[in-house]
């Protein structure tokens, strides 16, 4: 309860300074891009921390929801003018591809033992940021067409457009995201995580992370549940892909690459593998921090990452997780990093 | 132990930041005219940095040497954007906190689309020194072009050879996953198959697989190709050149402006470059006196030669100086004023602008430039103008 009240507090905090005209611009243009790492890093979450696999292309099927998100917002342009309700059917479109994709992963790689989930997701992003930047589609009058040659080579006639341009990526994107639309979005994807780690499925997949063997000795299906929250990461990714997508005027392909996925994985792991209420935290911050670091022009980066390698030493200081046990009562469990339930109530 | 090592992090830490604010503060135009505020974005870290700060650099002796004429004083703030549409509109949104009445940027493509976006609904008069797409001022009216745009390269390219009947078989190797090389290479495609020019060979590659280029030049090579036209950047071009020479493969070269810099890449051997022809807008071996004085003037301030980017820079804060040079527009004026104001200038039939990448410039009602392109080859290791070798052929 504790993590929905602080988004919603951070939420109505904003909307209040916003209203107020307290918000400088650069954090207010900031609003839909934090929003949409925090579904990210929490859907990630659900993976690296909740069913221990380590996922290393999270962003290519960010990248999959994003560009079905923005070909389902184009098509949709005339038939459906509203442009929130147009907003849900792209993120609902980019939920789904993104969700089937990991599907088709899960089928051969979940089966399997070890760090192939790793090697295979990490190749998954570099073939979808590759396949996009191949792909030309375009609407016209016919309705939506594809190619891989380019855009000319369409043929969409009369009043055509092209929407998806190769390696130029999606171009002339119509904004409709909003701030309040990315806030739903982390409040649906807080109640699907939080609802399935507490669930039957939810201990059934802390259980295959634990201890394989012992899952399956008393019945459970570890594909299975395997398969449950892999699908689940990687939907609520797409969805976070098309928020994102459809805040900018044009993304490109390249923009989902392997150091974005790399960038998600930083905000789990400074969060806390498991800690869902970490990771909203680590995302704000670690999206934030580099415009505030903008003052210190060529070394920001150097500082970036000190503050990386300070917030991960602080975090792990006996001490100070010892304060932290003593202020949070009734969770006098002791603290273990990979501790899965530790975190969310 | 722990614990004190900690300490020392943080104190490590304070020291830095005390070191940097002092060092960053910015240093201030010692004038009572009050400065207009000059917001600038590019990337300045990362793989496409070397554009960024180049177009940075030119901005900046551009701003310095207007400053010292007195009456019009400028204020330079140039944001990092590291070549990312996200980075890059909040890199805009820093400069619109900071106060900024006129953008010159974005250097890059696609943060461009992204920014133009935004600077168009808020109504921040744009010019760009460098985003060649199109889609940058596609329907934005207050966004401006310093550079050409890709399809016009890709254009001038085909009707050039075709004009100087420069080669017959064509063979184009480019790199489909960049939009700048893309956008060229379809323009040519077409404007070739219109006018007659034949194409017997093309092939890609992309960033990561540019470090072999035996297939495609092998391609050409079979299909009697006996020119070649690369419109990519230098970096992937000198590896082509030094592979078709070790085939003894010696078809004509034409490149594009991102050819620029090849003879400036270190360890690059020259004499690969020669004969190699490209279209360029600014060559800094030109002997006008503005040419001159610039190149001077940046080796002096940052030891290496200036590329087309820091010239197009320069350029974009000079067209700005000019047209705003006689009107009332002032530090206190609104962005949205300066706008209304430089859009009637720019797209207004008097207004023409020397510059070091062209003469007689002018902007149309799309934002796009209107200028010639120099043909250019390249001879003992220094650019010569084509129609000036030509005439020293005839000789």
């Amino acid at each position: 309860m504790l993590t929905y009240g602080l988004v919603i507090a951070a939420y109505i905090i904003l909307r209040i300074l916003l209203a107020g005209g307290h918000v400088s611009s650069a954090l207010q243009g900031q609003l839909v891009p934090i929003t949409a790492y925090i579904v990210m890093a929490v859907s990630l979450n659900l993976t690296v921390g909740v069913l221990g696999e380590l996922s290393l292309g999270h962003a290519g099927f960010m990248s999959v929801g994003a560009f079905t998100g923005v070909i389902t917002s184009a098509s949709l342009t005339s038939s459906v003018p509203e442009p929130a309700l147009r907003l849900l059917f792209a993120l609902i479109a980019g939920g789904i591809a993104a969700g089937l994709f990991g599907f088709l992963i899960g089928i051969p790689v979940l089966r399997l033992h070890g760090d192939y989930l790793a090697i295979v997701t990490l190749a998954f992003g570099e073939i979808i940021k590759n396949v996009v930047n191949t792909l030309y589609v375009g609407i016209g009058q016919s309705g939506l067409k594809i190619g891989m040659t380019s855009g000319n080579a369409l043929n969409l006639g009369e009043g055509g457009k092209v929407i998806l341009n190769g390696p130029m990526g999606a171009i002339g994107v119509q904004k409709i995201s909003s701030f309040t639309a990315g806030f739903i979005l982390i409040l649906v994807t807080l109640f699907i995580i939080l609802n399935l780690i507490d669930s039957r499925a939810g201990r059934a997949i802390m259980a295959v992370r634990d201890n394989k063997i012992a899952a399956e000795s008393v019945g459970i299906s570890v594909w299975r549940y395997r398969m449950t929250a892999f699908v689940t990461s990687a939907a609520l990714a797409g969805a976070a892909g098309a928020l994102y997508a459809l805040n900018y005027s044009t993304v490109i392909a390249r923009k989902f690459d392997f150091n974005t996925s790399i960038l998600v994985l930083v905000f789990v792991v400074l969060g806390g593998m498991g800690n869902i209420r970490g990771s909203i935290i680590a995302a704000t911050v670690l999206t934030i921090l580099p415009e505030v670091l903008r003052a210190f022009n060529n070394v920001r980066m150097l500082i970036y990452a000190v503050i990386l390698i300070l917030v991960m030493l602080a975090t792990n200081n006996v001490r100070l997780r010892a304060w932290f046990q003593r202020i949070r009562p009734g969770n006098g469990k002791t603290p273990v990093i990979s501790g899965g339930g530790d975190g969310h109530e | 132990m722990k614990k004190k090592s900690y300490s020392f992090l943080v104190i490590a830490l304070m020291l830095c930041l005390a070191l940097l604010t002092g060092i960053t503060n910015p240093v201030s135009a010692a004038d009572a005219e009050a400065p207009i505020k000059l917001g600038g974005i590019g990337p300045l870290s990362g793989a496409a940095a070397v554009y960024g700060i180049a177009v940075a650099n030119g901005a900046n002796i551009a701003v310095e040497e207007i400053n010292a004429l007195g009456g019009l004083q400028f204020e330079l703030n140039f944001q990092d954007d590291e070549h990312d549409a996200e980075k890059s509109v909040n890199a805009y949104n820093v400069l619109k906190d900071w106060g900024m009445q006129v953008l010159v940027g974005t250097v890059t493509t696609t943060p461009g689309i992204a920014v133009s976006a935004e600077s168009f609904a808020d109504r921040i008069f744009t010019l760009t020194p460098s985003a060649s797409s199109p889609q940058v001022v596609e329907g934005k009216d207050n966004v401006f072009q310093m550079c050409f745009t890709d399809p016009n390269q890709g254009i001038a390219s085909a009707q050039y050879i075709l004009d100087k009947e420069l080669g017959t078989k064509v063979a184009i190797i480019y790199n489909n996953a960049d939009a700048y090389s893309t956008g060229i290479y379809e323009k040519f495609a077409t404007e070739a198959e219109e006018k007659g020019l034949e194409v017997v060979s093309t092939t890609t590659f992309t960033d990561e697989t540019a470090n072999d280029f035996s297939v495609q030049l092998t391609e050409a090579q079979n299909a009697g190709a006996d020119l070649l036209f690369l419109p990519i950047y230098y970096q992937p071009a000198s590896l082509i050149l030094s592979q078709a020479k070790a085939m003894d493969y010696a078809p004509v070269v034409f490149g594009v402006d991102g050819m620029d810099g090849i003879l400036t890449l270190e360890n690059f051997d020259v004499s690969l470059a020669e004969g190699v022809m490209l279209l360029t807008p600014f060559v800094a071996d030109a002997t006008d006196d503005l040419t001159v004085a610039f190149v001077e003037k940046y080796q002096e301030l940052y030891d290496e030669v200036p590329n087309q980017f820091a010239a197009d820079g320069y350029d974009c804060v000079y067209a700005i100086y000019e047209a705003l040079k006689d009107s009332d527009i002032t530090a206190e004026s609104t962005a949205e004023e300066a706008c209304d104001y430089l859009v009637g200038v720019f797209t207004g039939e008097e207004f023409v602008f020397n510059g070091l990448t062209g003469d007689n410039m002018t902007w149309s009602e799309t934002g796009e430039v209107a200028k010639s392109p120099k043909g250019m080859v390249i001879q003992d290791g220094v650019y010569v103008g084509m129609d000036a070798a030509e005439d020293s052929e005839n000789d």
